[in-house]
C-alpha cells in the first residue's frame, strides 16, 4: 500500500519537530544551499574547483530532514545530491571545500573529488559514481547490525534514476528478505541528467516498486521538511525495532542542470518557475515566520552566520596543501597503522 | 593415514576461522541448508547458524555489495560465486567498491569472494571459467590460486584475515583429486609468495592453478629426454612474486610461462614482461607462452581437451625451447 502524505499545511504528521530542531534543520538547509552555491556559482566558474560539481539546489530538506533522525552509531550511504548528510554527520564545510579543491585535508587526501567522499569515523559511507552500487552496501551494514545483535541502522539515499539499475533491485530485495534494518529513500527530482521520469521508468512512483518487495512504500513531498521529518522519523524506527526496510520516495525537482556544466536547457522553463515557488528553504522560513518561531531579524542573522562559515572554509581550504606527488602510490593495499 | 582433500582443505580453512573470529561469515547461493553446490560449506549452518551462513537469492552483485557493506563495519565476510563464472555479475561491486575503498577514502575491505574455477569437467563456457585476467588490471584487489590441499588451506585463511579485498580462485578439478597430509595445527600460506615445485638447471616453467599438475607431467617426461626442468607455481597472482619468477629465470635461462586463462591479455603476458624488462640479457631463448586458445571454452570432450593445454604441448614446446 502506498500512503500519501498531502502537501497541505493541514497534513497531520505522527512527528513534529520542537522549534529548536526547526531551527536547526533551517539552519542546515541553509548551509547547505550556501555552500553548493558558493561552489557552483563561484569557487567552480572561478576555476578555484577543477574536477565535476553536482549539488543539490532544491532537495535540501531530504538529506536534512532524514538524517537528523539518525544515531550516532547508525551508518549511512549518501547519494551525489545529499550534502545534508554529511553535514549532519558532523563533517565540517572546512573538510567539505578541501575535498572540492583536491586538497590533502578533504575527506579523500585528494584522491577523489566533489560528493565522492567518506569516513567511517563519521560513519559516512563514499559514493561511487555507479548508481545503486550502495544499495547492497548499506544492506550489507545492516546485515552486520543484525547479525551483532545492534538496534542501529543504515540509510541509504538514490536518485530515481538510480532505481534502474540491477544493484537497487538486488539490494532492496535481499533487504526484504532477511528483513535488514535499513531504510532508502529516493530523491525523485524529475531527471536524471537529462532523462526525465517518463524514460526512467513506466510508473508513476518509485515507491509503488516496494509492494514488488513485500515491505512499506511511501511518496512523501520532498520539498516539505515536515512531511520529511515525519516519514524519516517513522521509516528509520521501523527498521530500528525490526520491522525491516522500506522505501520513501521524496518528491522533489533538480533546480540545477546535472552538473556544473550543464545548462538544463531541455527541462522546461515553467517547471522551475513552478518548483521556485515550492521551494523548501523558503517555503520553511515563511511558515516558521507565520508561526512566530522565528523573526526576520533572526533569519537575517542565520543567512550571515551560512555566509561566515562559507567564507572561513573557502578561506581555510585554499591554505590547505595539495597531497604530494610521491603519494600516488600509497593506500592501495593496507600499509599498517 | 588421514589425507585431506583440496576442497576439504578450504572447507577446514573457512571453518576454523570462523571458529576462531566470530566475526567471519559466509554468505552465497545454496551454502547454507545444501552446503554448497560443491559442498564446500556442509554442515556450516548446523555449526554455525543461519547468522552466520547466509542463503542468498540469485543476486551476485548484492552478495558482493552486501559483503562489502558488513566488512566496511567490522565484519570478515566470505563470499561464494556458486561458479566463479558468476562473478562477472558482481564486477562492478568488486572493481569499483571493494578495490577502490581503501585509496579514495581509507576504508578497508577485508572480503574475501571465492568460487570454483576453471576447466577438464565438461562444464562448457559458462561453469569452467578462468576468470582471473578481469581483475588483473585492477589495483586493490589480491588473487590467490592455490594448487594444492596446503596451499588450498593456507592461503583462504590468509585471505580472510587479510585487510584487503581478496579474489580466492579454487579449481574444480583439483577439488577431490589433490589430497595430502595437513598439519593439526594453524598455518598460513602468505599471498604474494610463489613456491618452487621442482627445482631443475635448464628451463623454467611458471604456472599456477591446475597447470601446475601438467608442468610436473612435463617435467618428468623431459627428464626422461634429459632435460631438467624447474616448477614455480605462483600461487598468487595478484601480486605478483616477481623476484621469485626472476630468480628462476636468470637460473635456467629459458622460460615457459603456462596458464588455464585464454591467451591474449592473460596474466602470463605480464609475467612475461617483468622477465623481458629486468632479466633480458639472462636469457638464451624467447619466453614462450602456453594457455588455451582465444576461444570460450567448448563443452564436448574433444573440444575441450584441444582447448586445455595437454602435457604432450608443453613437452613440444619445452623441446624446441630447449634446443636453443
Amino acid at each position: 500500500m502506498v500512503e500519501r502524505n498531502t502537501m497541505t499545511k493541514n497534513a497531520r504528521y505522527v512527528h513534529v519537530p520542537d522549534d529548536e530542531t526547526k531551527i536547526r534543520m533551517l539552519h542546515f538547509m541553509k548551509l547547505v544551499r550556501e555552500i553548493e552555491d558558493r561552489i557552483e556559482k563561484k569557487l567552480y566558474r572561478q576555476g578555484r574547483i577543477v574536477g565535476g560539481v553536482y549539488v543539490g539546489r532544491g532537495q535540501e530538506a531530504i538529506s536534512v530532514g532524514t538524517a537528523i533522525h539518525m544515531e550516532k552509531d547508525d551508518v549511512v550511504a549518501p547519494s551525489h545530491r545529499d550534502m545534508g548528510v554529511f553535514l549532519m554527520r558532523g563533517v565540517t564545510p572546512r573538510r567539505i571545500i578541501a575535498q572540492y579543491m583536491g586538497r590533502r585535508t578533504g575527506l579523500t587526501r585528494g584522491r577523489d573529488g566533489n560528493m565522492h567522499m567518506g569516513d567511517m569515523n563519521y560513519n559516512v559511507i563514499a559514493f561511487v559514481s555507479h548508481l545503486g552500487d550502495n544499495v547492497p552496501v548499506a544492506a550489507g551494514v545492516a546485515l552486520a547490525f543484525k547479525q551483532r545483535g545492534q538496534k542501529q541502522v543504515a540509510l541509504c539515499y538514490n536518485g530515481e534514476g538510480a532505481t534502474s539499475r540491477g544493484d537497487w533491485h538486488e539490494g532492496i530485495n535481499f533487504a526484504s528478505i532477511h528483513k535488514l534494518p535499513v531504510t532508502f529513500f529516493i530523491n525523485n527530482n524529475a531527471y536524471a541528467y537529462s532523462t526525465p521520469i517518463e524514460l526512467q521508468m513506466a510508473v508513476k512512483d518509485v515507491a509503488v516498486r516496494a509492494a514488488g518487495y513485500g515491505i512499506p512504500g511511501e511518496v512523501v513531498d520532498g520539498n516539505d521538511i515536515l512531511a520529511v521529518y515525519d516519514s524519516g522519523k517513522r521509516a528509520i524506527d521501523l527498521a530500528r525495532s525490526g520491522g525491516g526496510p522500506s522505501i520513501v520516495e521524496y518528491k522533489t525537482f533538480r533546480m540545477t542542470g546535472h552538473s556544473a556544466h550543464d545548462d538544463a536547457g531541455y527541462v522546461p522553463p515553467e517547471l522551475f518557475d513552478e518548483w521556485k515557488r515550492k521551494d523548501p528553504i523558503t517555503r520553511f522560513e515563511k511558515a516558521l515566520l507565520e508561526e512566530g518561531a522565528l523573526t526576520q531579524a533572526r533569519l537575517d542573522e542565520m543567512q550571515r552566520e551560512c555566509a561566515l562559515i562559507v567564507d572561513d572554509a573557502v578561506e581555510w581550504a585554499e591554505q590547505q596543501p595539495y597531497p604530494a606527488a610521491e603519494e600516488v602510490t600509497k593506500d592501495v593495499y593496507y600499509e599498517g597503522t | 593415514m588421514a589425507v585431506t582433500t583440496y576442497i576439504d582443505a578450504i572447507r577446514e580453512g573457512i571453518w576454523e576461522e570462523m571458529e576462531k573470529d566470530e566475526s567471519v561469515f559466509i554468505l552465497g547461493e545454496d551454502v547454507g541448508i545444501y552446503g554448497g553446490a560443491f559442498k564446500v560449506t556442509k554442515g556450516m549452518l548446523d555449526k554455525f547458524g543461519p547468522m552466520r551462513v547466509i542463503d542468498t537469492p540469485i543476486s551476485e552483485s548484492a552478495i558482493v555489495g552486501a559483503a562489502i557493506g558488513a566488512a566496511l563495519v567490522g565484519m570478515r565476510p566470505v563470499a561464494e560465486m556458486q561458479f566463479i563464472d558468476f562473478i562477472s555479475c558482481a564486477f562492478d561491486q568488486i572493481v569499483n567498491f571493494a578495490a577502490k575503498c581503501r585509496y579514495r577514502w581509507g576504508a578497508g575491505v577485508p572480503i574475501v569472494v571465492r568460487g570454483p574455477s576453471g576447466g577438464g569437467v565438461h562444464g562448457g563456457p559458462f561453469h569452467s571459467q578462468n576468470p582471473e585476467a578481469y581483475f588483473f588490471n585492477v589495483p586493490g584487489l589480491k588473487i590467490v590460486c592455490p594448487s594444492t590441499a596446503y596451499d588450498a588451506k593456507g592461503l583462504i585463511k590468509a585471505a580472510i584475515r587479510d585487510p584487503d579485498p581478496v579474489l580466492y580462485f579454487e579449481h574444480k578439478y583439483l577439488y577431490r583429486r589433490i589430497k595430502e597430509d595437513l598439519p593439526a595445527e594453524d598455518f598460513v600460506v602468505p599471498i604474494g609468495k610463489a613456491i618452487l615445485r621442482r627445482e631443475g638447471e635448464d628451463l623454467s616453467i611458471i604456472t599456477y592453478g591446475a597447470m601446475v599438475y601438467k608442468a610436473l607431467e612435463a617435467a618428468e617426461a623431459l627428464a626422461q629426454m634429459g632435460i631438467d626442468v624447474e616448477v614455480l607455481d605462483l600461487r598468487s597472482i595478484l601480486p605478483l612474486d616477481e623476484e621469485a619468477i626472476l630468480t628462476t629465470a636468470k637460473k635456467t635461462s629459458k622460460v615457459i610461462v603456462l596458464h588455464e586463462a585464454t591467451l591474449t591479455g592473460g596474466p602470463g603476458g605480464e609475467v612475461v614482461a617483468r622477465i623481458a624488462e629486468k632479466a633480458f640479457e639472462y636469457l638464451d631463448g624467447p619466453i614462450v607462452r602456453i594457455a588455451p586458445p582465444d576461444t570460450p571454452v567448448p563443452y564436448s570432450p574433444p573440444l575441450e581437451e584441444a582447448f586445455l593445454p595437454q602435457t604432450k604441448d608443453i613437452v613440444e614446446k619445452a623441446k624446441k625451447l630447449a634446443a636453443y
